[in-house]
Parts: structure tokens; C-alpha cells; sequence
């Protein structure tokens, strides 16, 4: 089982969940931006959810199935086609033999991740699949894909064969089948084009000008162009310390937000560096981070605040909401024999 | 005995929902570096179960951890510590672990030796370096060599290490026109700092010379050359060693 690459398009990569365990090597964890679209594109195809799956972003590939496939996409919607039919996000997809895969305009959020029953099977590099563009290591030949690349899929788990086989048998020669059920609309994240993102205070918080702390909730904050997959840079008001402190670097995390001596905040996203050592004024609240990787250049963002406490409350929530998710697809295949 | 502070005096505070951050001091000393590689060896030896990993710093070890796991836990252990949360749940059994470790000792430091070819085209600015410290590029390297550099913490890239350590007689501000790419193995001088560019990047660092030893090695683990704790040397070889040394590794 393989898909070709006939168009890269702007920045398709292979990504799974992250590079953990050598965070302190200095080895960046990379991974997929908005997690958790590529933790349900692989569980509707009947994947474990962190199989390594593409990131496409904003102006899509164009992608030929060389055998039947079962995909599926989630994520932001770059208005996807399969053979020229409107694909919907957030459900299992046949995708026939020879079929092509196009995309269109972003019409909401700017990556769309797409999975395939059985993942895509690239070596794993320290414990993953991602792509480290810079080191040039992991993913498709440690780079973002090309014309003509083609990627082999790993081997079907029993429930993915199910759905295909189920699929199957509604598919016509040309066009592919969707599962009539999709993902409940209520457990995904917000997406917005201007989001609203949660933010908890930070450890330096306090040593911010009490003014920059009412901008930090009160202000928008458009996303510069320089924004990528490292980080999400802002302008807006300047935030501004009391006064400026030394800061001794430290571990960073995805969502962390620093504030450089220029005042313009930025939000360290799936490829930062592992340490940093500006002042970190805030934390994104992990359920809040998919809203993020699907902001466009130059989107409006405003921040509010919640405590530690909420944002561990809500991550449960969301993660409770998967588990649902995982066991209503298990009972689909045991109901399907 | 050593005076320790009380662990009441050991902050543990949250970074974000799923990590927290353990701070032994307040400034880069060699004292707070043990602390830190105390906690973060034993932690490597023995991961709590709900752990994702652990990233020693120079004055604070970062672990992350997985709240549904910290859940599971909290639920095993009679559901008590639910009620306050995943946070104060995993701070309070690092504060646990901390008093038991207190009269441990970390595991002896290796010492990593690496040969650099100083100068020429791979050590571009020895010269400033020597002659904005009033030296003989020959006086730099032989400064540069005779330290035992103690290695902090990595970060900023794969493999790269913060050594402490360097003499103040060699220290060489920034270049203020940072080079677009550096190549991997590039010795180098920033301030009191002295480092090697592991992966080739873009850097501000005054270059001294280059190794022709891997500082990282993806396809091994551990993927670096050096670790938290380790002592680094660096001694000098010449153009035609390098040259031999890379004929090896080929």
C-alpha cells in the first residue's frame, strides 16, 4: 500500500505525536501541530492515534492512492477533494485505487491532517516518526515531501480492515464511500479564524507592568507572517516588565508564552527549542493549543484568563471525550461482525 | 554535612497544565547543577509512571507528565489527592521524592576529551579573539585548553552543550553580523561562554576552530556526544590529524 506525491504542495511533512525522551539532548519534540486532529484521523481509520500521519499546510498536495486506502482528514478544512467530490473532514474515507487527492482553498484553520489505515511507515528516528526539518532528520528522508515521493503505509490494525471492508462494499469503481457517522461536532476544539485562547499566567506574570497585564486580556494580537512551526510571533500592545530580569534558561514547552525585551509575545509551538530563557508570561492551555495551529498569518487572537485548575479540568474533559470516541468506534467493528 | 535547603524551600511550580518545573537556585553554580542532576538521574533510573520525560536545566529539572495518567493514579491511591488536582497531586510526590534523596550522590562525571584544528578556515576568529584580549592566537588556544569545562545542561540544538568554565581572558563578544550557517563541529566563543555547533546553524559565535568528533549522532542513544554532568577537555590537533580523523569515520 503506497500514495504518491504528484504535487508537494507548501509544506506537507510526515508527523506523529512528538519526539519525547530526548528533550534533554537538546532534541526538539516536532510533531504535529494540532494534535489532536491527527489523534482522530488515526483512530477513525482504526490506527493507534500516534501512527504518523501528513501535515498539510494551507495550499494542499496532490495526492494518487496507488491501491485502495482508507484515510481519513481532520483538522482545517483546505476544502478537499477525492476524483474531483468533496471529501468530509472528521470521518472515515475509501479512498479507490487510483484516485486522486486535491485541495482547495483554506476555508477554515490552515493545516489538514491526513491519516491512512496502517500509517505512514517511515524508520523511527529516537523514538519518532516526525519530521526534525532542521536536523534533517526523521519523517520522509528527514524533509518535507516532493514530486514524486511515494510513502508506504504500515500494516493494517484489524479494526482498520473492518472499516475498509464495510466501506467497501458501498464504493463505486471511481468514487470512494464516507462513513455515514462523523466525530460529534461538540468534542472539537473551537476552530475560529480570530480564536479565542486560553491562557494561564506564567511564572514571571507578576513581574509584568499591571498595564501589559490587562493589555495580555484585553488587546487583540495579530500573528506576524514570520510565524512557522517553531513559534507563533505577535504584535500588539508591547508588554512590558517592571523592570528587566536575568533570566537563566530553563525547559520550554508547546503553548509557552515569552515575552523577548521587543515586548511582542510569542507562542513556542511543536518545533521550538527545547530551553529558552526569555520571561514566560503565560502558559496556553493545552486544550486551546489546536485553535492556535490552525490561526492563519496575520488572524486576530485575543487571550483570556483561566486558572491551572480549569485548564486541567477541561483537559480531562477533552481527553474523556476521545475515550468516548475510542469506545463507540470499537463497538462500531464489534457490531459490524 | 553540607547545609541543603529544607525541601519546603525547593519551589515546585507549574509550567503550563502538564509540567512542572523543580528550582534548586537562583544563579548558575556548580552546587545547584548537582541538585540538578540528582533529581534528573534518579527520575531517568526511576520514572514516575505518569512521567513523560525530564529536561535538567542549569538551575531547575522540567518534568512533564500525562494528567490522565496522573488520574489513574491518584485513583489507585483511594482518590484522595484527586480533589486537588493533577498539579499539586505530581508536586507533592516530587516533594516526597525530594527528602528521600537528600544524602544521595550523583554518579561520577565522565570526562569527554574532544581535539579541535584551531584556526585557519575553520577557526576564522582566532585572530579577534586573541587580539581583542591582547594575546597570540597560539596563548588562546592554549587557555582554551587547559580548562575542564563542566557541561550545564543541552539545548538550543541537538547535542549542544552549555559549558561552564571558560577563562575570562579569552571571553569575545558576539559577532555583531551573525553568520547564516556555521558547520557542525565549529568551535566557538560567545561572551564567557565557549561551545561546538553540533548541527550546522545560523550563530553569532567568534569560531576558533573545528572537531572532527559527531556531537550528535541520531542514530544512537543516547544521540549526543555529551551529557549533563559530563567534564569536557578539548586539545589541540593539526589540519593533517583532522583530515586522518575524518578518514576514519568514513
Amino acid at each position: 500500500m503506497s500514495l504518491l506525491i504528484e504535487k508537494p504542495g507548501l509544506l506537507t511533512t510526515v508527523q506523529d505525536l512528538g519526539r519525547f525522551g530526548v528533550q534533554k539532548y537538546g532534541v526538539i519534540v516536532s510533531g504535529a501541530m494540532d494534535a489532536f486532529a491527527l489523534r482522530l484521523a488515526n483512530l477513525l481509520v482504526g490506527n493507534a492515534e500516534g501512527e504518523a500521519g501528513l501535515e498539510i499546510t494551507l495550499l494542499g498536495p496532490v495526492i494518487r492512492f496507488e491501491q485502495t486506502a482508507l484515510i481519513s482528514l481532520c483538522g482545517g478544512d483546505l476544502s478537499p477533494k477525492l476524483n474531483g467530490i468533496p471529501v468530509p473532514l472528521w470521518r472515515t474515507v475509501l479512498a479507490p485505487k487510483g484516485s486522486t487527492l486535491t485541495f482547495g482553498p483554506a476555508k477554515l484553520g490552515c493545516r489538514a491532517y491526513l491519516a491512512v489505515g496502517g500509517g505512514i511507515d517511515v524508520p523511527v528516528r529516537m523514538n519518532s516518526r516526525s519530521t526534525y526539518l532542521r536536523a534533517g532528520i526523521g519523517g520522509y528522508e528527514g524533509r518535507s515531501l516532493v514530486a514524486g515521493d511515494q510513502l508506504s503505509f504500515g500494516e493494517m490494525t484489524p479494526r482498520g480492515s473492518h472499516l475498509l471492508a464495510s466501506l467497501a462494499r458501498e464504493a463505486s469503481k471511481e468514487s470512494g464511500a464516507f462513513s455515514r457517522w462523523a466525530v460529534f461536532p461538540e468534542i472539537l476544539p473551537k476552530y475560529a479564524a480570530n480564536p479565542i485562547v486560553q491562557l494561564i499566567p506564567g511564572e514571571e506574570y507578576d513581574l509584568f507592568q499591571e498595564q501589559s497585564q490587562l493589555d495580555l486580556w484585553q488587546e487583540q494580537f495579530a500573528v506576524l507572517p514570520q510565524s512557522d512551526r517553531m513559534g507563533y510571533r505577535f504584535k500588539g500592545r508591547q508588554l512590558q516588565m517592571n523592570q528587566s530580569k536575568e533570566m537563566i534558561s530553563s525547559a520550554v514547552t508547546m503553548g509557552t508564552v515569552q515575552v523577548p525585551p521587543d515586548g511582542n509575545p510569542i507562542i513556542l509551538m511543536a518545533d521550538r527549542q527545547t530551553t529558552g530563557g526569555y520571561p514566560k508570561i503565560a502558559q496556553v492551555a493545552s486544550v486551546d493549543l489546536p485553535l492556535l495551529a490552525q490561526t492563519n498569518l496575520g488572524a486576530r487572537v485575543r487571550f483570556r484568563k483561566i486558572t491551572l485548575q480549569e485548564a486541567q479540568r477541561q483537559l480531562i474533559e477533552r481527553e474523556n471525550a476521545i475515550q468516548t470516541l475510542r469506545n463507540g468506534l470499537e463497538q462500531l467493528e464489534t457490531s459490524k461482525r | 554535612m553540607t547545609d541543603l535547603p529544607s525541601i519546603a524551600e525547593i519551589p515546585i511550580t507549574p509550567l503550563g497544565d502538564s509540567a512542572l518545573i523543580v528550582k534548586f537556585g537562583d544563579s548558575i553554580q556548580k552546587e545547584t547543577h548537582l541538585k540538578v542532576r540528582q533529581l534528573a538521574e534518579h527520575l531517568d533510573r526511576h520514572p514516575f509512571p505518569w512521567m513523560v520525560e525530564v529536561v535538567p536545566a542549569f538551575t531547575s529539572v522540567t518534568i512533564y507528565y500525562d494528567v490522565m495518567k496522573l488520574m489513574t493514579e491518584g485513583a489507585k491511591q483511594g482518590g484522595e489527592s484527586l480533589t486537588e488536582g493533577p498539579f499539586q497531586m505530581a508536586a507533592a510526590l516530587v516533594s516526597e521524592l525530594l527528602l528521600t534523596l537528600r544524602d544521595v550522590n550523583a554518579p561520577p562525571a565522565r570526562i569527554i576529551e574532544i581535539p579541535v584544528c584551531y584556526g585557519g578556515d575553520w577557526g576564522p576568529d582566532l585572530e579577534t579573539v586573541a587580539s581583542r584580549n591582547g594575546l597570540t592566537p597560539k596563548e588562546v588556544i592554549e587557555i582554551h585548553t587547559s580548562a575542564d569545562y563542566l557541561v550545564f545542561m543541552l539545548g538550543f540544538a541537538p547535542g549542544f552543550a552549555y559549558l561552564g568554565g571558560m577563562s575570562p581572558h579569552i571571553a569575545t563578544p558576539r559577532r555583531e553580523t551573525p553568520r547564516l550557517s556555521i558547520p557542525a563541529g565549529t568551535v566557538g566563543i560567545a561572551g564567557d561562554q565557549t561551545g561546538v555547533y553540533p548541527i550546522d546553524t545560523p550563530g553569532g559565535w567568534q569560531l576558533i576552530g573545528k572537531t572532527p568528533i559527531e556531537l550528535f549522532k541520531p542514530q544512537q542513544m543516547p544521540p549526543t556526544l555529551l551529557q549533563a554532568g559530563d567534564i569536557v577537555r578539548f586539545y589541540s590537533i593539526t589540519r593533517e590529524q583532522f583530515e586522518a580523523w575524518e578518514e576514519l569515520e568514513r
